[in-house]
């Protein structure tokens, strides 16, 4: 039934190799959204070889637990993961936002194995979700729902609606991760509609609520464990505080953008930046 | 190659050979055409432009004034502009109350948003009430490769049942420019289709004294065995097209209505009239209920029966891609477009 593995290589790594093959990515097609991919790596890394019921060889498998990208422009990074996890192959990791190929720039889920949904039209993940936890419970099938969202889908009022369904229909089977990188298109996220505390709105609106820095692998595992050991039909968020580009320091330190400028030269020693923080 | 090659379930489409396989371009690239110069941001400097003669005028985004060249207009006048965030149902609601308190908004986001998400909001806050609210959307049709999710290949179709509200798709940084101006001393509201980025100034190469006048429509060039009538960046397609398919002995004159409601009836009527040409009407958009079909229920009504084809994307959630390469593949490029009009021609 549990499908989770623990194997020898520490989920810093894992984060590692995924921030890793989404730089690659990025170098193929000379741009992407590789600032979020790099802050949310070790979220993925924690869900994808931590915290998610999975089967690699049966990403439809119906005991699954249901990971949903709301943020369809997150999807590089999400590849990296499903690549990282082995339900995609490496191989395909070149094709990334080329004609044909199955990993295209906004993730859609009749395009890729893994993605359970088609975002992009930001604010439909966490609706999605609430019918699939509604559908689980349904069926009695003990899945967790998980649905990955941004700081700049907390401005949709579709957000709300469905933040206050899930307490309505009591759906303690739904984990609400939030990338909170104060960042969206056209500026900070807590210079937009973000002013006030998130974990306080959550709280209020009736959710169990954690707030953690989510590049603090530690902290990351932590919060998983404690939104699906936290008992009762209270539907639970967490909200990671993360850092756009984390392990690329000279892109780190460049002016914080939706979009992050690389210069086609700028891949490769990203790549070799990278490299030498390897973890064990 | 034609759309009903759509993909199955996680299979690569395998439509584009290997070799020509393109990446995506960035989200903020601009609309490419050949052998034309560019103007930057015509929207942003002629919003700009006229809010020095009209304090009326406001400006407001859904977290996308960068995208929607809105962002000039925010640099130059932080005062006047709003910054909405991501939420594009309030940002249609607030600018209808700005509008109510006797400003003219103009409120920005991508095409799709603003028709999929925000529609009630416009219908009944804005259009209902015949308010002056200006909504100018970047992306319309097929102006981003990156999947159904941002191609508004159905805005005008949505739009175009909404009583009261004028559509404008305009086609190069001209039409944009002075379209601007226009919209705003229309009293009731708008939608304008954007082309944001460098966009390319075309119209007047070919007719140097032409002018976007709102509701009109104008004829680019003459021709004796094919009138298109064309709408957006479809016109400059158009364009180019009529300039290969002279060499071949097909002579085309086009037709250009960038105001899609309402129609411009009796210029295009009489054009239609004029004898024995082959009529195509070319658009950014869906075959179902934009341009082409409002064209033809026009014809139709008025007993004008000429020979008549469409071109316009397939009636499909596109695939995602490189632009030039879904273009090519859904019939908008130049020389899909001289494939198209030769193949009616020989019929
Ligand atoms: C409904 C909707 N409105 C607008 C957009 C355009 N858009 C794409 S990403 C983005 C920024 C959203 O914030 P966030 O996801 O936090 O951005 P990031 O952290 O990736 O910079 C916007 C406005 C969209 N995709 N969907
Ligand atoms: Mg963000």
């Amino acid at each position: 039934m549990d499908n989770r593995r623990f194997d020898n290589m520490s989920l810093e790594r894992r984060a590692w190799n995924i921030r890793r093959k989404a730089l690659r990515m990025g170098e193929v097609q000379g741009q992407g959204y590789i600032g979020q991919a790099l802050g949310i790596a070790d979220v993925l890394a924690a869900s994808f070889f931590h915290a998610l019921n999975h089967r690699p060889d049966d990403p439809e498998w119906e005991g699954r637990d249901r990971f949903l990208l709301s943020i369809g422009h997150y999807a590089i990074a999400l590849y990296a993961a499903l690549i990282e996890a082995g339900i995609l192959p490496e191989d395909e990791l070149e094709t990334y936002g080329m004609d044909d190929s199955r990993m295209p720039m906004s993730g859609m889920a009749s395009y890729t194995p893994g993605m359970e949904i088609t975002g992009g039209s930001l604010g439909h993940g966490l609706g999605i979700a609430v019918g699939m936890a509604m559908g689980l419970k349904r069926k009695d099938n003990p899945a967790f729902v998980y649905n990955l969202m941004s700081d700049g889908e907390l401005g949709e009022g579709s957000t709300w609606e469905a933040a206050m369904s899930a307490v309505q229909h009591g759906l303690g089977n739904l984990i609400c991760l939030v990338d909170f990188n104060d960042q969206q298109a056209d500026g900070k996220a807590t210079e937009a509609l973000a002013r006030v505390p998130e974990e306080g709105k959550w709280a209020a609106f009736g959710w169990h609520t954690q707030r953690v820095d989510g590049n603090d692998m530690a902290a990351v595992v932590a919060a998983l464990d404690a939104a699906r050991a936290e008992p009762g039909d209270r539907p639970r968020v967490i909200i990671f505080d993360t850092l756009m580009c984390k392990g690329v320091d000279f892109l780190e330190a460049r002016e914080s953008a939706h979009f992050v400028r690389v210069d086609p030269d700028e891949w490769a020693r990203a790549l070799e930046t990278l490299d030498a923080g390897m973890p064990e | 190659m034609t759309h009903d090659s759509m993909r199955r379930k996680y299979e690569p489409r395998q439509a584009v050979p290997k070799s020509e396989r393109q990446a995506t371009s960035a989200m903020i690239a601009s609309l490419a055409a050949e052998g034309y110069d560019t103007v930057a941001a015509p929207f942003g400097h002629a919003l700009v432009d006229l809010a020095k003669r009209d304090e009326r005028i406001v400006g407001l985004s859904a977290d996308l004034s960068k995208y929607t060249d809105l962002h000039v207009f925010a640099n130059a006048m932080p005062d006047r502009f709003y910054q909405m965030g991501m939420a594009e149902q309030v940002l249609m609601s607030a600018a209808s109350g700005l509008a109510r308190e006797g400003f003219i908004p103009f409120a920005t986001t991508y095409a799709v948003f603003a028709a999929r998400r925000a529609y009630d909001f416009i219908a009944m806050a804005i259009a209902e009430e015949n308010l002056a609210v200006k909504i100018v959307c970047a992306l319309p049709g097929l102006t981003t490769g990156y999947g159904p999710s941002h191609q508004a290949t159905e805005d005008i179709a949505i739009f175009r049942g909404l009583p009261n509200l004028t559509i404008v798709d305009p086609c190069d940084a001209d039409d944009v420019a002075d379209m601007v101006p226009e919209i705003a001393a229309h009293p009731g509201p708008v939608y304008a289709r954007l082309l944001r980025g460098k966009v390319p100034s075309v119209l007047r190469r070919h007719k140097p004294d032409y002018r976007f006048q709102l509701g009109k429509a104008q004829t680019i060039r003459e021709g004796r065995d094919v009138l298109v009538i064309s709408t957006g960046f479809m016109t400059m397609r158009a364009l180019d097209a009529a300039v290969q398919l002279e060499k071949d002995g097909v002579d085309v004159g086009v037709l250009h209505v960038p105001t899609i409601k309402p129609l411009d009836r009796d210029t295009i009527l009489a054009e239609a009239r004029k004898g024995g040409r082959l009529v195509v009407t070319a658009e950014n958009h869906s075959v179902v209920g934009g341009l082409g079909e409002a064209v033809a229920s026009l014809l139709m009504t008025n007993g004008v029966t000429p020979q008549f084809r469409m071109i316009g994307l397939p009636d499909a959630f596109l695939e995602a891609g490189a632009l030039p390469t879904l273009h090519h593949m859904y019939g908008l490029s130049v020389d899909r477009v001289v494939e198209s009009i030769k193949g009616w021609v020989g019929e």
